[in-house]
């Protein structure tokens, strides 16, 4: 197989600005199918801005994101919603819907794009909770759950359309030590057992590098680098190093740009 | 100079462009009316948090309104010795104008606001980014039960308050100031024209409905998803609601009247 065929989303060039400032300037990504592909930088270089556009919620101004071959920001209104139902997106919120039940919102996908008998349903949510730990839990309303909790339902909601692609939005951020060890697991697992592909959006680097099989570092709207957790290690490009190693100084400077120290302090007299 | 003129131009473009994507995005919640019979559990489960959770409100102030209508209007009649007239009185202010008025304020302010909130918070929180994600349109999902259920409610609720109020000037004209029993109910039912009066009132009522609910709607949609935002927004809500509906009684009473 040529390794075209092996990626899943294919993109090339892509171009997005929000009013003046400029957040993709011409990228290019591969997202192989059936791996796990992180994405990394700091926050504010568009990592969210990523997601949104591979899931057809924001149209970039130039370039393609294809999915199985197809350009999604050429797409119809009805063949996106058609596409979508084939990715699954966990949001740093969870965005769990907050007047219905666990056992609802993970229903919820289903109700709304099968016909399938009540009964079955049920099973089939009981078996997504059951694979995030949850099914104790399906009672509960959203405003019940602990962080890590809500974001494992999400985990579940996600999944429940068995889709091909998870989109992860941030699932490290704002974890306790428990949690984050439950969601590394939990998503490992899952990309291996249900052969999905995983594109993981996240500035923690320790917890990143441990699953990843591919990484792309995003800065300033550009690609800076791009490959397995070892090369991202060993690198030796300065602005790399920096990130991985989160060391305080270096390209990426402390101090926001400012006129000299000496200057902005004698100007207070 | 010229920067003025760029600018005037500018938010001339800007006031189209999003009057415009308003009119297209209403277009698309109304054309969502249609899948949405099929599943008619969504309708009225909106009908119930928009509808008759509004009925306590609309059926107290329709009450107190009407018993200061049979006060206000007994006193002035009384001096021309008409006091008989009171129930078409009465009938006459609810039916036309003070049912569908005051019932579309009151709505504005305690169905109106939560829609707001209650949308403004989904965006804030993803949710509406979710169901996007999920493949379900919330157009379709969030926008359109709530709005349909608003154009069906207006008009009831316009009606208790009506209704209400007729027996609260009843209660105040009969049976406190002892106006004449048989005149109160005889002389309305006389004199109040079912073509005239109450279908015309039904109709500023469903007018009201679409416009209330819809700024509500949108509103909530539309608006900056941060605390500050989603705050915002309700109070425009409420504004909007009370200048729109004020001025359009006054048009449609003008072409009504014609």
């Amino acid at each position: 197989m040529s390794e075209a065929d092996n990626n899943l989303v294919r993109i090339r060039n892509l171009h997005f600005s929000r009013g003046h400032s400029k957040i993709f300037n011409g990228i290019d990504i591969d997202i192989p199918k059936g791996k796990i592909t992180a994405i990394m930088g700091p926050s504010g270089t568009g990592k969210t801005t990523l997601l949104k556009l591979i899931g057809g919620q924001l149209k970039p101004q130039k370039g393609t994101i294809h999915f199985h071959g197809e350009n999604i920001p050429a797409m119809k209104t009805k063949k996106l919603y058609e596409v979508r139902k084939k990715m699954g997106m966990l949001f740093q919120s969870g965005a769990l819907l907050t007047d219905m039940s666990v056992f609802d919102n993970i229903a919820f996908p289903m109700r709304e794009h099968t016909e399938l008998p009540e009964v079955m349903i049920r099973d089939m949510v009981l078996m997504k909770l059951q694979a995030v730990g949850l099914r104790g839990a399906r009672d509960l309303n959203p405003s019940q759950l602990s962080g890590g909790m809500a974001r494992r339902v999400a985990l579940a909601r996600a999944i429940a359309l068995d889709p091909e692609m998870i989109l992860y939005d941030e699932p490290f951020t704002g974890q306790d030590p428990i949690s984050m060890g439950v969601l590394v697991q939990l998503i490992r697992s899952m990309n291996d057992a249900l052969e999905l592909t995983s594109v993981i959006v996240s500035h923690d680097i320790q917890e990143t590098l441990a699953i990843a099989d591919k990484i792309y570092i995003i800065s300033q709207g550009k690609i800076v680098g791009h490959g397995d957790p070892q090369e991202m290690n060993q690198s030796d490009s300065p602005w790399i190093n920096q990130f991985v190693h989160g060391e305080a100084d270096g390209p990426v400077p402390f101090h926001y740009p400012a006129r000299s120290y000496k200057d902005d302090m004698l100007a207070g007299q | 100079m010229f920067d003025w003129f760029a600018q005037f131009g500018n938010k001339t473009i800007e006031f189209f462009a999003r009057l415009g994507k308003e009119v297209l995005l209403f277009i698309q919640t109304v054309l969502a009316f249609v899948p949405l019979l099929l599943r008619p559990a969504l309708i009225v489960q909106q009908l119930f948090s928009i509808g008759v959770r509004s009925m306590l409100l609309i059926i107290v102030s329709g009450f107190f309104v009407g018993m200061v209508l049979g006060l206000q209007g007994y006193n002035t009649l009384v001096d021309f010795g008409a006091e008989e007239s009171l129930g078409v009185v009465v009938a006459l202010s609810l039916v036309r104008e003070l049912g569908p008025v005051v019932t579309a304020l009151l709505f504005a302010g305690r169905a109106g606001s939560a829609l707001t909130a209650e949308i403004g918070l989904m965006k804030a929180t993803e949710q509406l980014s979710g169901l996007e994600m999920m493949a379900v349109n919330p157009v379709e999902r969030i926008l359109a039960p709530r709005l349909l259920a608003g154009i069906i409610s207006m008009p009831l609720l316009a009606a208790m308050f009506s209704a209400v109020g007729i027996f609260g000037g009843y209660l105040v004209g009969v049976d406190l100031l002892g106006v004449d029993e048989g005149a109160y109910w005889s002389q309305m039912q006389a004199k109040v024209d079912f073509d005239q009066d109450i279908v015309n009132g039904v109709i500023k009522s469903v007018v009201f409905g679409i416009v209330t609910t819809w700024i509500a709607v949108y509103e909530g949609y539309t608006c900056v998803p941060t605390s500050e935002g989603v705050s915002g927004a309700t109070t425009r809500t409420v504004v909007y609601s009370a200048l729109v509906v004020l001025g359009l009684d006054f048009l449609l009473t003008a072409l009504m009247l014609e």
